[in-house]
């Protein structure tokens, strides 16, 4: 079976400095994979790498969605063909109505899916159900983009969002920072019921306790641009009882074979 | 300068070898400008005297004015000689037949901005039913305007049917006096529009140079003239959104709007003049002045502009607050794409007590465009508790264009309050990313970001305009990002 992402040894620059130093990873679909490491590892180079932001140079390896090479695309067609990045830092846009920009974001997706667009009811239709999940306030719709949301609020529009596109593998760039813990709960949850057999979660975080919310299929540790160590939900734990020192103190780099599946 | 002096001393001999041909067989009159030419279109026109006596007055004054060079604006000598001041509208059989002869590049950009078929073929030029169709449906909005008392009608026909209204009020607010072009214009011009609202009468629909048909082939000297008389209330849409094929022509427009007490006049423009190609060939050049005089206590004048189009862009709406207690407004957004150069702003001058203006302008520029607001607020020292409030914001997509911003404040009353506000920013790579992952395209992600960066100017303008001023800013912005 054909992975949903496959990464081999990628590499990778920002602004001359390499950040990624022949990353691997596969992930298939039904499965999450946290990607855990200390500050500076890469772990949101990586998320803005496989999304395609403008100022990352990659420097040599691949990475493929769905067996399609992802590192050609444009960044809006990674979207299109299933890449969701739930973004650490919401952007605001001010005066573009969240509502407007949702079913614009929808309609590229579903074209590209070969479905029908959805017109302004149908639109409304779809998403009053989404909205219940993540307990998220009406009348955010009818605000601008993100504008004078609190940051729990930008977060969980990231997953409403993601919960309207239906991604076919989805990227949480540190979800839970900033968020307390009640609103870390409603974010794990939606994420959860969002969890498909034909689907996938990639989970970056620091720290463990978003992992006691959203409980990942593999653990992987980052660091200096690498992965160093791959293990199940229980490396998280250890992670948190002894920190990131032991590994990162005898950092090498693991075969791609122990972080496939 | 030199060249603008020969100009004048050109005409001041006396020169008639570009004299006019005579009107019963021709359409236009020949390239240049003398009191010949004047009195030729005069004639055309079938004026009364005052009308005539007052072109030649511009006229003479005209020759004494220096073509204003203060604006950061840069364009070669223009040569007033070389133009044609008449062109009567076309004949049918003389435009192109049908739509198969129109330059298919100009039927794509329609498509784009959705103007219906018939729409399409009259912007074009083509001499078809449609305008006929359009004749009638004019006609019939104007008997209902008339059982209310309005007058809405062409210029030329004001002049003929109610010449002591126009003669009571031309050039009470822009006089011939005021500026070059203003001064050029009133020597000129050849068509427009004329209407009048009587006392206590709210104007039931918006009125549009689109009902008019011979706006369509109007020349490019037109001047406007709205009254509004007490406790009156109109909302006039002024624009051709559609772009003209047009190389670098002269285009010197004057509207003079005059609200009486408790009067209201909202004045839109979607202006979409052709600007050039891309490579800054061609395009018009409009040199317009805008002016609204708050005569009457409690009066609001209120101009929302969307700035789109032209090789040069220079105007400045203004309003003259002389009533106690009026309002002046001004609302802009202006684009400068490609080679674009826009000089625009507004000036709010308060004179009566408890005066207030607004001020909203939103600059673009993309490419190599230029883009400068320049604004005046003067509070007289009779302006007592005169209020104003200013937002000049500019927005840069890329690093070959400009924003400049050159506000003007002269506040001459201490209980003045003036509170002005600007920005410039550089649209965000990171929320063109944003809208990139959620798979917008780039340039589709621009014109959303525009459009939203608008929107405080836009939610001014009737429903239909905003829409079309929406359509017509992603069409301009096209290529703007690579």
């Amino acid at each position: 079976m054909t992975p949903l992402l496959e990464i081999n040894q990628l590499n990778a620059t920002v602004e001359g400095r390499q950040i990624l130093k022949g990353l691997s990873l596969t992930v298939h679909a039904g499965e999450v994979h946290a990607i855990m490491g200390p500050n500076g590892s890469g772990k949101s180079t990586l998320a803005s790498i496989l999304s395609g932001r403008p100022g990352y140079e990659v420097t040599g390896g691949s990475a493929a969605l769905d067996g399609e090479d992802l590192l050609g695309m444009k960044p809006e067609d990674r979207a299109r063909k299933g890449l969701f990045l739930a973004f650490q830092y919401p952007v605001e846009i001010p005066g573009v109505n969240s509502t407007y920009f949702l079913k614009a974001a929808l309609n590229e997706v579903r074209k590209a899916r070969g479905l029908p667009e959805l017109d302004a009811l149908e639109f409304l239709e779809f998403i009053k159900a989404k909205m219940k999940v993540l307990e998220l306030d009406p009348s955010l719709l009818n605000r601008p983009v993100n504008e004078g949301f609190s940051g729990g609020e930008k977060k969980r529009n990231e997953i409403f969002q993601m919960a309207i596109l239906e991604p076919r593998l989805a990227i949480l760039d540190e979800t839970d920072s900033g968020l307390d813990i009640d609103a870390l709960r409603i974010v794990a949850e939606g994420v959860n019921r969002l969890r498909k057999p034909d689907n996938a979660q990639v989970v970056i975080t620091h720290y463990q306790r978003l992992l006691d919310y959203i409980v990942p299929d593999y653990v992987h540790v980052l660091h200096d641009g690498r992965i160093v160590k791959s293990g199940g939900k229980e490396l998280a734990y250890e992670l948190e009882r002894r920190g990131y020192d032991w590994l990162t103190s005898e950092a090498r780099p693991v075969s791609p074979e122990l972080t496939t599946a | 300068m030199n060249t603008n002096n020969d100009t004048i001393q050109g005409l001041v001999g006396g020169d008639y070898k570009y004299g006019f041909v005579t009107d019963v067989e021709a359409d236009a009159v020949a390239p240049g400008l003398n009191e010949g030419v004047i009195a030729a279109i005069s004639r055309k026109k079938n004026e009364p005297g005052f009308m005539l006596d007052w072109r030649l007055k511009a006229y003479r004054h005209w020759l004494t004015l220096q073509e204003p060079r203060w604006a950061n604006l840069r364009y070669p000598p223009i040569d007033y000689q070389s133009i044609v001041y008449y062109s009567a509208p076309k004949k049918a059989g003389q435009g192109p037949k049908s739509l198969a002869e129109v330059d298919p590049k100009l039927l794509e950009t329609y498509e784009r901005l959705g103007i219906p078929l018939h729409e399409r073929e009259r912007l074009a030029g083509v001499a078809v039913d449609a305008v006929f169709d359009s004749v009638s449906v004019a006609t019939t909005f104007r008997e209902k305007l008339a059982e209310l008392g309005i007058v809405f009608c062409s210029f030329s026909e004001a002049v003929q049917q109610h010449p002591d209204l126009v003669r009571k009020y031309l050039g009470t607010v822009v006089p011939y006096t005021d500026n070059y072009f203003a001064a050029l214009n009133a020597a000129v011009f050849s068509d427009g529009s004329f209407c009048y609202i009587p006392k206590g009468v709210r104007c039931p629909m918006e009125l549009s140079t689109y009902f008019r048909i011979n706006a369509a082939n109007t020349g490019q000297f037109e001047r406007t003239l709205i009254v509004a008389e007490e406790g009156s209330r109109v909302s006039y849409l002024e624009g051709c959104t559609a772009p003209m094929r047009d190389e670098n022509q002269l285009h010197a427009a004057v509207v003079e709007l005059l609200a009486l007490d408790r009067a209201e006049i909202k004045y839109s423009t979607v202006q979409n003049w052709y600007p050039g190609d891309a490579q800054g060939r061609g395009g018009i050049y409009n040199f317009v002045t805008k002016r609204g005089l708050c005569k009457g206590r409690e009066s609001k004048i209120s101009w929302t502009q969307v700035e789109t189009g032209s090789a040069i862009t220079w105007k400045y709406p203004s309003c003259v607050l002389l009533g106690e207690n009026s309002t002046g407004e001004f609302y802009s957004v202006a684009v400068t794409n490609h080679y674009q150069q826009a000089d625009t702003g507004t000036k709010m001058i308060h004179i009566g007590r408890n005066t207030r203006s607004t001020i909203v302008s939103k600059g673009i520029s993309a490419g190599h465009g230029q883009n400068s607001y320049r604004g005046l607020v003067r509070i007289r020292k009779s302006a007592e508790n005169a209020r104003n409030f200013s937002q000049c914001d500019s927005l840069l997509l890329g690093d070959r264009c400009g924003a400049h911003t050159f506000p003007y404040l002269e506040a001459a009353n201490p209980t003045a309050r003036v509170e002005h506000e600007a920005t410039t920013s550089k649209i965000g790579e990171d929320q063109i990313f944003y809208c990139n992952q959620r798979g917008l395209a780039t340039q589709d992600a621009v014109n959303m970001i525009v459009n939203g960066y608008c929107k405080e100017v836009f939610k001014q303008l009737p429903m239909e305009f905003a829409v079309e001023a929406q359509k017509l800013l992603g069409v301009s912005l096209d290529g703007s990002v690579g």
